[in-house]
């Protein structure tokens, strides 16, 4: 398997806040990767950086399929590149389902309006909201919007996707949903990076389970392995606090 | 009886009505002219005041305080009366329209910042994310949303400028309060004037109620 994340030594600050102190972590195409931790441990800012939301300290390094993460033009290549699903969904309110999926298709890739409109309606099938295209999406439930936002995501035709805590603002009954559809992508073969607090989800699905806290990786291996017997003591504290409440 | 003589004096309105129409006429093309340019003005300021490099930004918020802060008329005489001696000669229209849009471009410019702030930042991150330049971003996700916000602070400002057309009688443009002054004098009769004042309400009335519905349906979105 080769590496198509490869993130060197990546340190991020805020003033005088440390988020990341020296993160190294590669992903290989295909691979499922959950990250895990208490709120606070720099989860979300990692994954942010990878598309370059978060901007990070010189000398850190994160390398997307060949390209390294930087302004400049590289930038839009990786971007496009990677997919990313947000915690709080950030559809565009102004346009309808469909549209929402069919806009960087039309804008970035250039095609066609028809050929756009075609692809979206194929994804909404995939994430089973096909009957909903024509809506806007103050009109749907949380979890038919995070699961146009997965579709709008997947429509770039990303080499992988980022999601930072996707389920974290759903309401208890529409999790389920919106983790079949990333169980379903999982299966396929998406590369994934995933920021949840669903263990279920983690154990089941994950390759590699990542636990991070104080803005480093404290943990990794496959998911029963840290589960089952987590070797560092703040690993095996976390999920006594997660598991206990 | 007396008042309706003086100041509904039908034969004097029915002599004053074209000359009434026609500086309405003006007072229209006017105002349509500087609340375009007011807001094309408005939108490129807010722009860069966003988002240009600092030694742009800057002067583009000093040119919003200061054009906030000038009074219109004394704007208007400066450029019709004091131009001129540098070599600048605007018609009395041309001067009017600059007067007008300059000062709107800079309300709007705050008026349109204002909107652009309003959107989430996730709207932004999301364009980003999904690979959309920024004039892409602008172009298909910001300002849709931003305008659809500012559409009741601009259409009152789109009414102060229309309401402020009428100091243009001041560099002599037979725009509709000059017209109704002079049709006054000729008459010996006020009038005209009131004819003025009724036609300007009229016309701005239904905008005003317009605002009002539109800012109250917007509150009542916020609440769904």
């Amino acid at each position: 398997m080769t590496a198509f994340i490869e993130i060197r030594d990546l340190h991020k600050r805020y003033g005088a806040f440390t988020a990341l102190r020296g993160i190294d972590l590669t992903v290989a195409k295909g691979e499922v990767v959950c990250i895990i931790g208490p709120s606070g441990s720099g989860k979300s800012t990692l994954i942010r950086c990878i598309n370059l939301l978060e901007s990070f300290e010189p000398g850190s390094k994160i390398i997307v399929d060949g390209t390294e993460v930087a302004c400049g033009r590289g930038l839009a290549k990786v971007r496009a590149e990677v997919g990313m699903v947000f915690q709080s969904f950030n559809l565009f309110p102004h346009l309808t389902v469909a549209e929402n999926v069919m806009l960087a298709p039309r804008r970035v890739r250039g095609k066609s309006k028809d050929e756009a409109r075609r692809q979206a309606l194929e994804l909404l099938e995939r994430v089973g909201i096909a009957d909903q295209a024509d809506k806007h999406p103050g009109r749907l439930s949380g979890g038919q919007q995070q699961r146009v936002a997965i579709a709008r995501a997947l429509a770039m035709e990303p080499q992988v996707m980022l999601f930072d805590e996707p389920t974290s603002a759903l309401d208890p009954e529409m999790v389920g949903e919106v983790l079949d559809v990333m169980r379903g992508l999982a299966g396929s073969g998406v590369t994934m990076v995933v920021v949840t607090h669903e263990m279920g989800f983690a154990r089941q699905v994950a390759d590699r389970v990542i636990f991070m806290d104080d803005g480093e990786i404290v943990e990794a291996g496959a998911p029963e392995r840290l589960f089952d017997g987590p070797t560092e003591p703040r690993t095996r504290d976390f999920l006594r606090s997660i598991l206990n409440h | 009886m007396d008042i309706f003589d003086t100041f509904f004096n039908a034969s004097v309105m029915a002599q004053a009505w074209p000359m009434l129409l026609r500086g309405l006429w003006i007072t229209l093309q006017l105002g349509i002219v500087s609340i375009l340019l007011g807001l094309i003005l408005g939108l490129l300021l807010a722009l860069l005041r966003l988002y240009a490099p600092f030694w742009v930004k800057w002067p583009v918020r000093l040119y919003i305080d200061i054009f906030r802060s000038i009074p219109l008329l004394v704007l208007l005489i400066v450029i019709y009366y004091a131009l001129p001696f540098v070599g600048l000669r605007l018609s009395a229209f041309a001067s009017a329209t600059a007067a007008l849009s300059l000062v709107s471009g800079a309300y709007s410019a705050e008026i349109f910042r204002a909107g652009i702030q309003a959107i989430a930042k996730g709207q932004f991150e999301a364009s980003a994310a999904l690979g959309l330049g920024p004039v892409q971003t602008m172009r298909d996700v910001i300002l849709p949303q931003a305008i659809r916000i500012v559409i009741p602070p601009l259409t009152n400002n789109s009414i102060n400028v229309v309401k402020d057309t009428a100091l243009a009688s001041v560099v002599a443009m037979p725009d509709l309060l000059k017209q109704a002054t002079q049709a006054q004098a000729l008459a010996a009769n006020p009038t005209p004037l009131i004819g003025a004042a009724i036609i300007y309400v009229a016309f701005l009335w239904p905008l005003v109620a317009l605002v009002s519905r539109m800012e109250s349906r917007l509150g009542e979105g916020q609440d769904r």
